[in-house]
């Protein structure tokens, strides 16, 4: 991100979670640390900590999304926090009111958090520069270009079962054009110092200039997976694609897919990852999404601690500016 | 005192205030209520450390593993100064439930942060009864809380820190920068 990084607040701490892009090592190794705080919280019969009492936290959702939505309120609520699920997909935007009116009508309902799912790039980024300064704004997707939550919580499962990155082998396989995951991932990888980070997939979804992020295409996922500790398969995001940039799906299967025989070739003690929802028998067998090296549920679950870090770090460091400046 | 103004207390004397602590501790057990000692993170895990080696040396029937807390998402000041580092985080390896549990900390000042550790352990479960044990009672109490057992009673002014170093079992008293 630019200069003007609207991510950060005047005292130069993070106020805004919209791309990972912008953030160094340290911040990113802040909330893992924190998020293994609260993962401890999850495991105990009482899930809640009394720590934002009183904030209320929007979640703004206009891409329907129930596994992402959930997260954030099921963190929200045990950061006891009040949760407003606003559904824009179906609501007054329908009606002609402009994305700014209704900002502001959810600014005037006193709320002091926005999450924003949004089909667009740069949606959250938009809302980020337009909110009053007292709001912090969290990306939960936007478009093709992050999803800086689920990267984090993909780090915090990668580093509970790997320990430190500088060793490790990493696969991203499928859809890297259209993966706002993808885009993620491979930010935070690169930051958090990982040996190797590889691509692979058909011509089509892999851009070219990938490369200049930090991470090597591979030609066939074959040689691509040889020595991986993770493997990180993606969703065909149909949705997204505007022409047919694959076959089939049978054929994607065929080439990209993650079968039982291809797995064999990663490290025995390789893990397997996946953002959800999974196409089973397109990008992943379904025995291999099943089977014991996956960790596709424990993200799920890993994703409520490290929404609740997010949350409480950049909701804290809004309480730090409101001291620096009265 | 030093010729930074700074006063350390040398491990001799910080294992003869930990010493003291037991006799005073062991007259609050009784024989029907299981015991477990938990440390508030930092300070008071190592003085909980030692604690509870102790008195397992002296054949108290206690919890094997000292509890850990981290209070940072139960402080008082979320509010004022945002979220404090998070310093590991807590560990209860053990059934609070009906307990008699020993709550340990290096330093009892305001209370604040008894408040947050008591309510924190409540969300794993109801003890049959909390005891408070410190290393180092200070002015300026804030809250009605108060230590059952106490090491040494310190007169420091409020802006003057008392640090214990776990490396050295030593507690240094200077003004805050």
């Amino acid at each position: 991100m630019s200069l003007a990084d609207p991510q950060f607040n005047a005292l130069g701490e993070l106020h805004h979670f919209i791309d990972i892009d912008g953030l160094d090592k340290s911040l990113l190794t802040q909330i893992l640390d924190t998020a293994e705080g609260f993962a401890g919280v999850n495991d105990r019969t009482i899930k809640n900590v009394p720590l934002l009492r009183g904030k209320t936290v929007a979640n703004l959702f206009f891409e329907n999304s129930t596994r992402t939505r959930t997260a954030f309120e099921l963190a929200a609520k045990r950061l006891s926090a009040d949760v407003l699920n606003v559904d824009l997909v179906t609501s007054s935007t329908n009606k002609g009111e402009s994305l700014l009116d209704t900002l502001h009508v959810l600014e005037a309902l006193q709320c002091d958090m926005f999450v924003v799912r949004h089909g667009e790039s740069g949606a959250a980024h938009f809302i980020a520069r337009h909110v009053s300064p007292s709001i912090n704004v969290i990306n939960g997707g936007d478009g093709q270009h992050s999803h800086p939550t689920q990267g984090m919580l993909d780090m915090f499962t990668i580093r509970r079962h790997k320990g430190d990155f500088s060793n490790l082998c990493v696969v991203l396989i499928g859809d890297i054009r259209h993966s706002r995951v993808a885009r993620s991932d491979i930010s935070a990888l690169v930051k958090l110092g990982t040996g190797e980070v590889r691509v692979v997939g058909p011509r089509t979804l892999v851009p070219s200039d990938v490369e200049s992020l930090g991470v090597t295409i591979f030609p066939t996922l074959e040689k691509a997976l040889v020595g991986a500790d993770v493997i990180m398969g993606l969703r065909l995001q149909k949705e997204r694609m505007r022409t047919a940039t694959v076959p089939s799906s049978g054929e994607f299967y065929r080439t990209y897919g993650l079968s039982p025989e291809r797995l064999a070739l990663a490290k025995p003690d390789a893990l397997i990852m996946h953002p959800g929802p999974t196409n089973r028998g397109v990008e992943i067998a379904g025995s291999v999404a099943d089977g014991k090296q996956s960790v596709i549920l424990e993200q799920v679950t890993y994703g409520i601690a490290v929404r609740m870090a997010v949350m409480s770090i950049v909701m804290g460091n809004a309480t730090n500016l409101r001291r620096a400046q009265s | 005192m030093n010729e930074t103004g700074t006063t350390v207390f040398d491990t001799q004397t910080v294992n003869s205030w930990l010493d003291g602590m037991l006799a005073p501790l062991m007259q609050l057990f009784d024989e029907q209520t299981p015991i477990a000692l938990i440390g508030i993170r930092r300070g008071g895990v190592d003085v909980g450390t030692h604690l509870l080696a102790e008195l397992k040396a002296q054949g108290v029937a206690v919890e094997e593993e000292l509890g850990e807390l981290n209070i940072a998402f139960y402080r008082d000041d979320f509010s004022s100064v945002g979220l404090h580092p998070v310093v590991g985080p807590s560990q209860v390896p053990f059934d609070i439930e009906d307990k008699h549990i020993v709550l340990v900390d290096d330093v009892l000042g305001t209370g604040r942060t008894v408040r947050a550790a008591m309510n924190e352990i409540f969300d794993y479960g109801r003890p049959a009864k909390i005891t408070l044990a410190v290393l180092v009672e200070r002015q300026g109490h804030e809250l009605p809380i108060r230590a059952d057992v106490v090491g040494h009673s310190l007169d420091v002014g409020k802006n003057e820190y008392i640090d214990l170093d776990a490396s050295t079992m030593q507690v240094s008293v200077g003004k805050k920068s």
